[in-house]
Order: structure tokens, then C-alpha cells, then sequence
């Protein structure tokens, strides 16, 4: 499904990514893991296609379509999905709003017709009480006010609406008590399917307690020095990245 | 986002800027007595309007031009604008019903969306359509008049219903009032006029569309609106000129007479032509509008403002009478090289008077937004309130917001509270929506819209449609 070779990314003239090699498979959940800096977020926002991140080199393949070559909100259309890991917020535009119009353009790129309001508004309350919002963070600006949790769990909310095929997660467990922590898991494996992928960046083994992850990569220095099952994470937890940076050879990917 | 991409998602096309062409009776460039005596002559008025035109022409041959206001443009070569007129077809006879009206200017107007056949209008709306000095038609006449409401052109009111007129006009805006108003008193050509009798509900929204079309052609219309005790009326105004290089003016005086226990609500959706993007062309738009309201009185003005190089405008209110209340809503948004300074002013006079400001500046390109807003309470405004709410929204990082807001209180009894944000569309948010797999264009008209809310919820359904339009052109994206 989405195919990363020798991706080398630059923000602001200072190199990030530097030869980053990855595979994701339909179905497959993968935890990237690594220290701060090693360009984690990064890795997300090249993918997402934030505007000045900038691809220097490599290529990135998602459905066998070259991604590099693609439009912010075209690679949205297409399925990329992107939980932030500081949502902003859009004072005066409501959320309902906000997600009915971003649900139509997925939909209307993808040759659907729009929903009628009514079944829209349904969908989204249910989703918003499968992620623990209250409805009427419905009708609040998109994330005015909204608490660092509250956030976190409207991302989800967008994620469930869109139903994207791959879902980058970055750092949506930061700043989470354990009850948040679980409603955003149980999303996550609700969501989980044989046709549905995901790319968790995280800090902390914790969130994997709660998803199991079928992949675990270190980022380190821009690069994955390191690839292991679920196992990789406890070592981590255990040990730290220190060991794994020394004792990753230069040039060597997973 | 680059700057690149926001310039491209706020760019805008002028829908409204094609020229008619229509033969058309103009008089030369120039102002002095004769040209004031030639253009009353024409309107066929009588000695106490000609006499009352030439007392302002004087005074304001001794005033000077207000330049206070945060705009900048060169000077006005007052003596270059040619000061009326008409299209030769209005100018023989004025057409007694639509059928007898030049195809190309109805042609002109079904172009511009305004459909001026009583049975194709917008249901509820009557209308007065003034094409550059002259009143084209109104609508729905006979089905007012039977609830004994007028509203006719100006022109036709000073012939018909001398009385009223002379009893109100120069009422609220004195001829001397400023620099603008006096210009407008002296060569005025035409405008609406309204009267609402006593206790009347006035069954149907009146309208006036304003469209300019000659080049080098000043527009001065005059809008007089009487609402007499116990009466409500709302009233709606748009107005629109093609794309032209040079500068075309637009002076404008607007007085509401508010009686006792009466309500009026007058609406603007402002669409004159910005200039190009670099800011060639476009009308200056100097305009006094004001309201006086008697005991019990409200008057609610609400502006969209899009148009215009040059905005010069503050709709305010008197509050004369005890318990009266005044109202500004305001959206202006402007864009490349336009430059808007508009507020209003709420003189509070009576006790327990109360008004409200909520103002919403977006200003995107290279453009200059400034809201200026005088909040007086008089010594007399025992119990008076005002809460005044000033928004501004930048788009881009080339353009500026400014806000004078002034507060004179006589009254240690009177409450004023001022609240003032300023917020940028920020990259984040814009990467955030087309993440969510919106384009740019409809992401910043999302984003625009949402922060005009509270403004746009006060205008009247039939003017919240086209206003939604506008904010489309010119932000070249959806409206939600």
C-alpha cells in the first residue's frame, strides 16, 4: 500500500530525513518510534504534504500512485490521513461544518454524491460518542477551547468520518490520561481492517499496550536504524534509544 | 501555504464589470452655479430645491476635504467629474411601465442577477433601480400603496410629495455636516425615497440597486427614509460599476427619520468595482449615512462591504429619544490595493439609550482595513449601554488592520464596553483543512465565513443570499 524508498526531506534548509526506507502493507499497523528530533513528525508531514516540507530526494508510492507528485488535499482524497499532534483551532466555524465539508470533498473527489444533511448529522453524532465527545463539541468551533484531550479525541473523530486508508498518527497519545488514552485506542482498533493501514509515531511504549502493532521501527537521525515486532518497543522502554543509535552501522535501514 | 497560493485562493474575478453600451445624455466635466441651476432644471424642480442646492454648493466651495481617514489616494479633481447622467432613452421619457424600458438596460440588469419584471423578482421584494444619475423603475408601486407606504425615486418625491421632503431632508445629515455631504447636497441626482405611515408594517422589503456606467460620471444619490410612529421597514441597498482605469466618485448621503416606537433596518451589500490588483480604477466611495431615532426608536444598519478602491463610511446612529436603540453590523473585507476606513458613530443623547457594535474586518492582498467608531454618551444618557465588539482577520502578511475607536462620556451613569481581537488565517489552519481534503479556496472562504457569522445572521434572507454570493467572488470559493 504505501511504499517509502530513500526518503530524504528538508524543512527550513536543514535536512531531516535522510534516506528513510519503509514498507506498509494492507492491514498492517506499524509503530515509529525514536528519539526527539530524529524526525519523526517529520516522517508524517512529508507524507501529509505540508507545505515547506521539502522531498530532496527518494520516492514515496501509495495504491501504486506516485504521492510526491500529489496536492495536500489530493493525497487526503486518496486516503492519507494525518492526526496532528497540535490540532489548531478555527474560531466560528463549527465542527459539524467543518466535517461535512471535508467528508463531501473526499466524497465528491471520489465520484460520490455529498450526503443529505440529516444522514451526515447522524453519522456524526454517533461517531462523536464513539469517541466520548459530548454532541455539542459538534456545534463548537473546530477546536475552540477544546482541552489538549478534547483535541486529540476530535482527531479521531475526523478520522472515523473520512474513513482513510492510511492513518498517520503523530503523537496522539502526548498528553493523555489512561481513560483517553483507551477511548483512543478502542477507536483505533475498531478501525482496523484487512484493507485499512496505520503509522502510529509515538514517544512511548504505553499506547501499544493498548494497540498492538504488528511492526516497530527507531528513527534515528532521520533514518530507521532498527525494525523488530511488538518486543522492540519493551526493549526500548527498558533501555532506552541510546544503545540502538551507537550500535546502528551508518547507512544500515531495515 | 506560500504567499503565492493565498494570493491565488482570495483572488478575485469582478463579475459586475462589464460597461452597457447606451447612448446616453452626460454633461461636460465641471462644477460651479450653473452646472447646479442646469441639473436641477433638468430634474424639473422647484425654486426651494434649487435655492437649498446652491446655499450647499456655497458652503462647500469653502470646505475643505476631510483627510483624516487612514486612506491615501491623489487628490480629486473635483472640476474633471461630470456631474449627471442619463441614459437618452430616460432622459425623453421616463418609461411608464417595464415594457417601454431600453432592451440594453434591462438587458444590463438581468446580467447583474436583478431581475426587474415584478414577476420574476424575488418574492417580497419592491425595488427602485437608479442607473448612474437617474431612476430607471420601481417595483410594486400600487400593491405599497395601498397600505399607503411610498417609495419612489427622489426625483418624483420632490415633484409629488414636496412637503415631506422639504420637511425632512437635511434633517440628520446638514449640509455642512462635512466636505462629502455638502458636494452631495449641491448636485445630488437622484436616490430613494420612503415614507412609512404611522403604525404601518411595511409589507415587503424595499430595495434600491445602485449601478454606475458612464465613465468619468460621479454618482450622488440621496436616500431619505421616514418612518413615521409605530411604523417598521426594512431596507435593502447593492450597488455595482464596471471595470474602469481611472477612478470614478461616489459621494452618497443616506438620513433615516426614526419616529417614536418606530424600527427600521437597512441593509448594504456594497459590491462598487475594487481596481484591478494593482490598484488602477476602482470608485471612491465617500458616503454619510446616518439614523436620528425619536423616544423608543431603533435603527439597525448592517453592511457588507466588498467593493470600492476607496471606502469612506460610517453609518451611525443618533439616539435622541429615551429608551431609542442603534445597531452596526459590519462586515468589509478588502483586498490587492483597496483601502477601507469605516465604523460608525453612536451618539447617545436620550436615557436608557443602548447600542450595539460588532464589527468584522478582513483584509487580504495588500490591502489597508481600518474601523473607526465614536461612542458618545451625552450628559443627559442616564442608564445608557453600548458594547462595541471590533474583529479583524488578516489573510496573507502584506495587508494591515487598523482600529480607532474613540469614547467620549459625559454621562459617569452611561456603560461603554469595547472588545478588539486580531487573528490571521494561519498556515496551519489552511494545511489543516486541505489535509482534510478541502482546496484552498474553500478552506479560506470557510474560514472567513465562520468569522462573519455574527454579522451575516442579521441580514434579511433575501440579502443573506447575496451576500453569501459575493463573499464567493471574492474569495473564489464556496460559501457553506
Amino acid at each position: 500500500m504505501l511504499k517509502i524508498d530513500n526518503l530524504h526531506a528538508r524543512v527550513d534548509d536543514k535536512e531531516i530525513l535522510k534516506g528513510l526506507t519503509l514498507t506498509v502493507n494492507a492491514g498492517e499497523v506499524h509503530a515509529i518510534m525514536g528519539p526527539n528530533g530524529s524526525g519523526k513528525s517529520t516522517l508524517g508531514h512529508a507524507l501529509a504534504g505540508r507545505p515547506g516540507y521539502e522531498v530532496t530526494a527518494g520516492s514515496v508510492s501509495f495504491l501504486g500512485r506516485d504521492l510526491l507528485d500529489m496536492d495536500t488535499e489530493e493525497r487526503a482524497h486518496l486516503g492519507v490521513f494525518l492526526a496532528f499532534q497540535y490540532p489548531v483551532e478555527i474560531p466560528g466555524v463549527s465542527n459539524m461544518e467543518f466535517l461535512k465539508a471535508a467528508v463531501d470533498a473526499t466524497r465528491e473527489s471520489r465520484g460520490l454524491e455529498a450526503l443529505d444533511t440529516v444522514s451526515f448529522m447522524k453519522l456524526a453524532r454517533e461517531a462523536s460518542k464513539a469517541v466520548n465527545l459530548d454532541a455539542s463539541f459538534l456545534k463548537r468551533g473546530v477546536n475552540e477551547g477544546f482541552s489538549g484531550g478534547e483535541k486529540k479525541r476530535n482527531e479521531l473523530l475526523q478520522m472515523m468520518l473520512l474513513e482513510p486508508q492510511l492513518c498517520i498518527m503523530d503523537e496522539t497519545d502526548s498528553g493523555l490520561d489512561i481513560d483517553a488514552l483507551q477511548v483512543v485506542a478502542g477507536g483505533v482498533n475498531a478501525m482496523r481492517s484487512a484493507e485499512r493501514s496505520f503509522v502510529l509515531i509515538t514517544h512511548y511504549q504505553r499506547l501499544l499496550n493498548f494497540i498492538e502493532p504488528d511492526f516497530v521501527h527507531v528513527l534515528s537521525g532521520g533514518r530507521i536504524v532498527r525494525s523488530g515486532d511488538k518486543s522492540l518497543a519493551l526493549e526500548l522502554e527498558e533501555k532506552g534509544y541510546g544503545w540502538i543509535a551507537d550500535s546502528a552501522a551508518p547507512g544500515e535501514v531495515a | 501555504m506560500t504567499q503565492e497560493h493565498i494570493d491565488k485562493a482570495i483572488g478575485r474575478e469582478y463579475a459586475a464589470g462589464f460597461t452597457t453600451m447606451i447612448e446616453a445624455d452626460t454633461f461636460p466635466p465641471g462644477l460651479n452655479e450653473d452646472v447646479v441651476r442646469a441639473l436641477s432644471a433638468k430634474k424639473g424642480e422647484p425654486a426651494w430645491m434649487l435655492e437649498w442646492r446652491l446655499e450647499a454648493f456655497r458652503a462647500w466651495q469653502e470646505m475643505a476635504e476631510p483627510e483624516w481617514a487612514h486612506v491615501d489616494y491623489p487628490p480629486v479633481d473635483f472640476q474633471a467629474v461630470s456631474y449627471y447622467s442619463s441614459p437618452k432613452s430616460l432622459e425623453e421619457k421616463r418609461p411608464k411601465s417595464l415594457d417601454e424600458v431600453d432592451p440594453e438596460l434591462l438587458a444590463t440588469y438581468e446580467k447583474l442577477g436583478i431581475p426587474m419584471h415584478e414577476r420574476a423578482a424575488l418574492a417580497g421584494v419592491a425595488m427602485d433601480v437608479v442607473f448612474d444619475s437617474v431612476s430607471v423603475t420601481t417595483t410594486f408601486r400600487e400593491k405599497l400603496a395601498e397600505e399607503g407606504v411610498l417609495f419612489c425615486s427622489m426625483s418624483e418625491a420632490i415633484r409629488e410629495y414636496p412637503e415631506l421632503v422639504r420637511k425632512y431632508i437635511g434633517t440628520v445629515v446638514p449640509r455642512r455636516d462635512n466636505f462629502y455631504a455638502a458636494l452631495n447636497s449641491a448636485v445630488f441626482s437622484d436616490g430613494s425615497f420612503v415614507y412609512i405611515p404611522k403604525g404601518v408594517r411595511c409589507p415587503m422589503e424595499l430595495s434600491t440597486y445602485f449601478r454606475i456606467n458612464e465613465a468619468n460620471t460621479g454618482q450622488f444619490e440621496r436616500t431619505l427614509i421616514v418612518a413615521d410612529e409605530g411604523s417598521h421597514v426594512s431596507y435593502l441597498e447593492g450597488c455595482t460599476a464596471p471595470m474602469r482605469d481611472e477612478n470614478q466618485l461616489h459621494a452618497a448621503v443616506v438620513e433615516l427619520v426614526v419616529l417614536d416606537s418606530a424600527e427600521v433596518k437597512y441593509s448594504t451589500v456594497q459590491n462598487w468595482y475594487p481596481g484591478d490588483d494593482e490598484g488602477r480604477g476602482g470608485i471612491y466611495n465617500f458616503v454619510t449615512k446616518r439614523g436620528l431615532a425619536h423616544t423608543n426608536a431603533k435603527i439597525s444598519w448592517t453592511q457588507v462591504e466588498t467593493g470600492s478602491a476607496i471606502t469612506w463610511k460610517y453609518p451611525s446612529c443618533i439616539l435622541r429619544g429615551d429608551n431609542s436603540v442603534g445597531e452596526f453590523y459590519s462586515v468589509a473585507l478588502t483586498n490587492n490595493r483597496q483601502q477601507a476606513d469605516t465604523g460608525t458613530k453612536m451618539i447617545h443623547l436620550g436615557r436608557n439609550t443602548r447600542s450595539t457594535i460588532i464589527s468584522k474586518g478582513i483584509s487580504a492582498g495588500r490591502s489597508s482595513n481600518a474601523y473607526r467608531g465614536l461612542v458618545r454618551m451625552g450628559p443627559r444618557a442616564e442608564g445608557a449601554r453600548n458594547y462595541t465588539q471590533c474583529d479583524s482577520l488578516l489573510i496573507g502578511d502584506k495587508c494591515a488592520a487598523h482600529t480607532f475607536p474613540y469614547i467620549e462620556s459625559r454621562n459617569p451613569g452611561a456603560v461603554v464596553e469595547h472588545e478588539a481581537t486580531t487573528s490571521r488565517v494561519s498556515d496551519d489552519q489552511l494545511y489543516l483543512c486541505r489535509q482534510r481534503g478541502l482546496d484552498e479556496e474553500k478552506a479560506v472562504s470557510m474560514i472567513v465565513n465562520g468569522f462573519c457569522k455574527e454579522v451575516f445572521k442579521e441580514l434579511p434572507m433575501e440579502f443573506a443570499v447575496e451576500a453569501g454570493k459575493l463573499l464567493e467572488v471574492s474569495l473564489e470559493g464556496s460559501v457553506g
